[in-house]
């Protein structure tokens, strides 16, 4: 078999129409939300580690945030997510938290993936970090059901302030450690990674500080890259507001000072590419036709040449600074 | 939806070659060619049913030929078991591809096929086959062979599932009985550039590199597919490396009197789809012959064959093994070219 041509048809992807059917306060800082399909019987199953977009319409503004799902994958009657409320973000945390409530209406993307688990691996050694424990609510479901080898280490800051511990522990038992800040506990990384046996995966979401401290040890103790997962939500960094032109679409749009470049294409109408709108997937790669100043590249999907080239940009998470950028949208 | 039954022709794809389409058969063929030269292009669409009374009807496509189909594929099988490969880590992708082609094949055919589910214990109905199974989904105990093999004993087409890792798709598991020359035994296990690495030109003008980004991307809901064509000597579905001795001299044996009986234009339907629990993305290539009498059927097609496969390039000729019987072919598809324009697009006038 052979696929000699290629190029990305724009296919319109179906979305799901869900309804809000409950809002738990699970800690002080974090609600879950259950979705149930709306008009319909079923969601779609999904594989442990994979979010939705879920689309939040503000006021006069579309929000679309990716959510990590945490129900079990093959439960097709309902699907949950966990929201830490930001008070600094950019404000969809906060409209979730203040102003959805049962009954609302919502319309959410189907499952994307970009933290799977690696069924070759022979164990699996989760690490989170206060709410980066969704995706492996998730995960041990599906670890459970196929009787794979797994530990989870979850740090939390206190332990009135951790999600779901009760119910880890009530139900994975000794394959649940949690350790909290405030009692000075730490996840031991240097003798976890010491201690795996041969055909280990290791798989970590938390904090930014948290996840690059993990893997660097994990690389410096020598783990092969194809052994390490990782899944970072880069929220759009907020900044000045700048002016970009379209040259397919003959527009000149401004990018407000918490818009991304995405968003703001997508107010002004204009058709663009995306997936994860998390600087992950490469869904959104735009070509740079012409720059005058910088390009502030926040995603972690073009390698260091392409970002130093110039050529590209990830417009769900990158900024701009300068006079002129013309991008081939 | 299809109400009425399909009437399953009893006919082979070997020894006697008793394969022939229908004349609903040949209208509904997958003609690749929508205008009068070929050449590489951009022919990736999303895979959405179709006009009635086409293959593209239905996202998965059953036709006359199923039950044949299959029991050539069993005659392989049984002599090649490893036409059928499934790495350990693909189990739960297999349960995935059997949860599609049930629903797809149940949902497009009530008259053959019936799934019922009750939570994990489905019960499967395939009359065409005689199969009436219960099984619990998941549990590969309950099923007479992994889930992967089961489902795809029944289902016409090869079936590729590559796994997704390290920015890139492997070969992980496949059924493989029906192909154009490759070998998934071969294969088992490459990564997407190392089973492209025998295609001419296309690696260096980028085209894997920009097909990988797009593939990896591919979504839940979001099947694509694209057409792919080949030729090949008698209706032939098992034309394998490991079976060349036996098809490879069938190139030498075309003459100007048996080529409209002998030569067949072989289109894949190639679809690409994300499955749900196991991340993997599975390639049903679905193969579709017709004799070179069967196509003269159709006017336009006639045509319109003639002139793609007198300017084909020679290099793609060569590529496509067509290079023996090529000029035989277009000579004696000359007869049915009068010369007269042909209408845009792929289907009969």
């Amino acid at each position: 078999m052979t696929m000699a041509t290629t190029a990305a048809p724009r296919v319109q992807v179906p979305k799901l129409a869900v309804t809000v059917t409950e809002v738990a306060q699970i800690t002080p800082m974090i609600k879950r939300f259950r979705f149930e399909p709306t008009g319909s019987v079923s969601l779609p199953p999904f594989s442990g580690g994979a979010h939705v977009i879920v689309e939040l319409q503000d006021g006069e503004s579309l929000r679309r945030n990716p959510y990590s799902l945490m129900s079990p994958p093959s439960q097709s009657s309902s699907y949950t997510i966990s929201v830490r409320r930001d008070d600094a973000g950019r404000g969809g945390s906060l409209f979730l938290h203040r102003d959805v409530r049962p009954g609302h209406r919502l319309t959410i993307s189907r499952p994307v993936n970009l933290f799977p688990i690696d069924w070759r691996a022979r164990r699996h050694l989760l690490i989170a970090g206060g709410i980066g424990i969704t995706p492996f609510l998730a995960q041990m479901v599906q670890h459970e059901t196929a009787g794979s080898d797994f530990e989870l280490h979850f740090a939390v800051r206190e332990r009135a302030q951790g999600a779901y511990l009760d119910e880890l522990e009530a139900r994975y038992g000794d394959r649940v450690h949690i350790y909290c800040d405030d009692r000075d506990e730490r996840v031991p990384i240097g003798r976890l990674l010491d201690e795996q046996p041969l055909g280990t995966h290791l798989y970590v979401c938390g904090p930014a500080g948290m996840m690059a401290m993990v893997l660097s040890s994990a690389r410096s103790a020598g783990w092969p890259e194809g052994s390490l997962h990782s899944e970072r939500f880069l929220a759009p960094a907020s900044g000045k507001p700048y002016e970009i032109r379209l040259a397919l679409s003959r527009r000149t749009i401004r990018v407000t000072e918490h818009q991304s470049m995405l968003d703001a294409m997508e107010a002004a109408g204009v058709d663009a590419p995306y997936m994860c709108r998390g600087g992950a997937c490469g869904e959104c790669e735009t070509a740079v036709v012409a720059c005058d100043g910088k390009i502030l590249h926040n995603d972690e999907f073009l390698s260091t040449e392409d970002k130093a080239s110039g050529r590209k940009i990830m417009p769900c998470v990158s900024r701009f600074e300068g006079t002129a950028l013309v991008l081939q949208r | 939806m299809t109400t009425s039954a399909i009437q399953f022709r009893d006919e082979t794809f070997r020894d006697d070659f008793t394969f022939r389409n229908s004349p609903a058969g040949v209208r509904r063929f997958p003609f690749p060619f929508h205008e009068d030269r070929y050449m590489y292009a951009v022919n990736i669409e999303p895979h959405t049913p179709g006009l009635v009374g086409t293959a593209y009807e239905h996202l998965i496509d059953v036709d006359e030929h199923y039950v044949a189909e299959m029991r050539d594929r069993a005659i392989v099988l049984a002599k090649d078991p490893l036409r059928c490969q499934s790495l350990a880590h693909m189990t739960l992708a297999g349960w995935d591809l059997l949860e599609l082609l049930m629903d797809a094949q149940a949902g497009s055919y009530p008259a053959h096929f019936e799934l019922h589910r009750d939570g994990d214990q489905w019960r499967w109905i395939n009359r065409p086959l005689g199969i009436d199974d219960t099984f619990t989904f998941g549990d590969e105990t309950t099923l007479p062979y992994g889930p992967m093999e089961y489902i795809t004993r029944q289902s016409q087409g090869d079936f590729c599932i590559v796994d997704q890792r390290d920015g890139n798709l492997w070969m992980d598991a496949g059924m493989v009985t029906a192909q154009a020359d490759w070998s998934l035994d071969f294969d088992v296990g490459m990564n997407f550039m190392e089973w492209h690495g025998p295609v001419p030109l296309a690696h260096e003008l980028g085209v894997f590199d920009r097909a990988l980004k797009f593939l990896l991307n591919i979504r839940q809901g979001q099947p694509v597919r694209r057409l792919n064509w080949t030729m090949t000597i008698n209706p032939r579905l098992d034309t394998s490396p490991e079976e060349y001795p036996r098809w490879g001299t069938d190139r030498t044996t075309v003459t100007p009197e048996n080529v409209g009986e002998k030569v067949h234009l072989r289109v894949e339907l190639q679809s690409f789809w994300r499955l749900p629990r196991s991340n993997a993305i599975v390639f049903p290539i679905r193969c579709y012959l017709i004799s070179m009498n069967e196509l003269v059927t159709i006017p336009k097609w006639a045509r319109r064959l003639h002139r793609v496969l007198d300017t084909l390039p020679r290099e793609l000729a060569d590529y496509k093994g067509l290079s023996r019987y090529r000029r035989a072919t277009v000579e004696w598809l000359a007869a049915f070219d009068d010369g007269a324009p042909t209408s845009p697009g792929f289907f009969p006038d």
